[in-house]
């Protein structure tokens, strides 16, 4: 099977929500779902939604081989994420995936941070699970408005030590993830680790400056408006210093020497 | 089991259906999802003589049942297509046509001229719906002497089957249909998209970086239909369908005002296997209602 695309209904097992603003759905399939690449992202039909037309592109939160589930976790935004999140078990849900070229592959021995920020957070679970399984040691660093808004910690201590950041204090150290107090001691062995970051962009622009400063390898998950999902219609381009790219498909996850912004 | 093979300007086709311009690519990015050889002919994305870079992000918008697009023509130009991605879809299974847009007659020919040469692209499909930059920046398709000036230009480039494709941003589609079809069209396919607008309240601004951009999807499905019935009681020569085809109904709408064919465009972003999906509803519909073939209900209003 690899790493082919599929389009095809999957079936809810499970759907938790984690608070207001997210639902988490776990689905299955018959056959063995395909290989995906953490970073990789899905595109889910919505129906019953008059007022939208487009699918949705959510990215892979996490694979669960032994119980073959894709778990897609999802920000309530708007109408089409707003079904969605009224689904129930045992509903289907018609999904393209995987899509996207996914984070740099893991390397055995090296250090990975990586930098999340609200549902930015969501690929570094996989991203994290994956790194552990080659040898490779994630540290998470994520940030959030509130408490409230981090989610999955538990999860990710699994596979590596968590820091968090809230604007607001609540949990952690007060502030942008670009505050926190990590990056001076890892930023002590530059040239060690390098930086696998998803969230909103000024986060990502902000991390993307610090890793400039401090010659640090980084890459960037970005989240333009899509269409087709599979390269062909060029509607969610990224300016990049090779031209116009296709976020869904050379993409989502860019390194930063590649943008023009960064 | 009704016979939906359709014969189109010189063209064979296994099934009526063929994909929209700008929508499917070059076909490749399509085919682990669908078996291409099923589909009636995939139209690629929009060649021009030279390289363009297409329209700033952002580009697309959604809208009640479909989009707006400002993609703005992006390809590495006609010579990088026959050089790099013509050896890549020559043997698929299917008619490959090429989708030719340009800013002069003169670039129009000289691009048609180039793609001649492909021995395994049997037609190209014209896109006249591009601003004459010369003329002010409005488009060829929207006069009867710019489509025509565009036409004729083309038609002596060009030896293969011809389809001109109309924009509906017209007073009367039927002349331009007329005037293309006295310039030497194969075939006509109607309608590109219809120009729209919409606007973040939020922010202020334009959802598209260029202000407007064209509508596509079901929403302008009665559009297309109205120009295909207009234009085919016009013209003698074939007329090609398309506009908000999402099922084998709307198809059958289009076939019975007067299309020998169809293609789909933003249809294949919800299913990327529609195309095949369509040719199959359209086959059961006609064995439902006893027509032995698609040519049966072909403009019978």
């Amino acid at each position: 099977m690899g790493n082919m695309k599929q389009c095809k209904d999957l079936k809810i097992v499970a759907v938790e929500r984690p608070n207001d603003g997210y639902v988490l759905l776990k689905l299955t399939d018959a056959e063995p779902l395909p290989e995906i690449r953490a970073g990789q992202f899905v595109e889910i039909r919505v129906d019953n939604s008059p007022s939208t037309f487009l699918r949705r592109p959510i990215s892979v939160n996490f694979v669960d081989e032994a119980r073959n589930e894709l778990w897609l976790l999802i920000q309530i935004v708007g109408e089409g994420t707003r079904h969605l999140s009224q689904l129930q078990v045992g509903d289907m849900l018609n999904v393209l995936f995987p899509l996207g070229n996914g984070f740099s592959q893991g390397v055995a021995g090296e250090r990975v941070l990586l930098v999340g920020g609200g549902v930015g957070i969501a690929p570094l679970l996989e991203y994290a699970k994956q790194l552990r399984k080659v040898g490779a040691t994630p540290y998470l660093l994520l940030g959030g408005r509130s408490a409230n808004n981090l989610l999955q910690l538990e999860l990710f201590r699994q596979y590596g030590e968590v820091y968090v950041t809230t604007e607001d204090g609540s949990m952690g150290e007060k502030g942008f993830v670009t505050n926190h107090s990590i990056l001076s001691p890892l930023g002590e062995s530059e040239g060690a680790f390098r930086i696998s970051c998803c969230g909103p962009k000024p986060m990502m622009m902000a991390v993307a400056r610090w890793a400039k400063e401090h010659q640090v390898r980084c890459e960037v998950s970005l989240e333009n408006l899509m269409a087709c999902g599979l390269g062909a219609c060029l509607c969610c381009v990224e300016k990049t210093v090779r031209g116009n790219v296709c976020v869904c498909k050379e993409g989502p996850v860019f390194d930063i020497e590649e943008l023009t912004w960064a | 089991m009704a016979d939906i093979r359709t014969k189109i300007a010189g063209l064979q086709m296994v099934s009526p259906v063929m994909t929209a311009s700008g929508t499917f690519g070059y076909g490749l990015e399509f085919a682990e999802l669908v078996d291409l050889s099923q589909i009636g002919g995939i139209i690629m994305k929009g060649t021009t003589l030279n390289p363009r870079e297409g329209n700033d992000y952002p580009r697309m918008a959604e809208t009640a049942s479909g989009m707006l697009n400002c993609v703005g023509l992006q390809n590495k130009g006609v010579d990088y297509f026959c050089e790099h991605i013509y050896p890549q879809v020559k043997d698929i299974p299917t008619n490959m046509i090429v989708n030719v847009s340009g800013s002069s007659p003169d670039d129009y020919a000289e691009c048609a001229a180039r793609i001649n040469e492909l021995e395994n692209i049997p037609a190209i499909e014209l896109n006249i719906s591009c601003p004459n930059v010369k003329q002010g920046g409005m488009a060829f398709g929207v006069t009867t002497e710019g489509a025509s000036q565009v036409v004729k230009a083309v038609r002596e480039a060009y030896d293969k089957t011809l389809i001109v494709k109309l924009s509906p941003n017209v007073t009367n589609i039927a002349d331009i249909a007329r005037s293309v079809e006295d310039a030497g069209a194969d075939a006509v396919s109607l309608i590109n998209t219809l120009m729209g607008m919409a606007v973040d309240i939020e922010r202020h601004k334009p959802r598209l970086s260029i202000n407007t951009g064209g509508l596509s999807g079901p929403a302008v499905k009665p559009v297309a239909v109205r120009c295909v019935w207009q234009v085919a009681h016009a013209v003698q020569i074939p007329v090609i369908g398309l506009g908000g085809i999402m099922t084998a109904e709307d198809a059958i709408e289009f076939f019975m005002v007067g299309a020998s064919a169809i293609e789909i465009g933003t249809g294949n972003f919800i299913d990327p296997a529609i195309s095949v999906k369509v040719a199959q509803g359209i086959s059961d519909w006609l064995d439902r209602h006893g027509s032995k073939s698609l040519q049966e209900i072909v403009g019978v209003i």
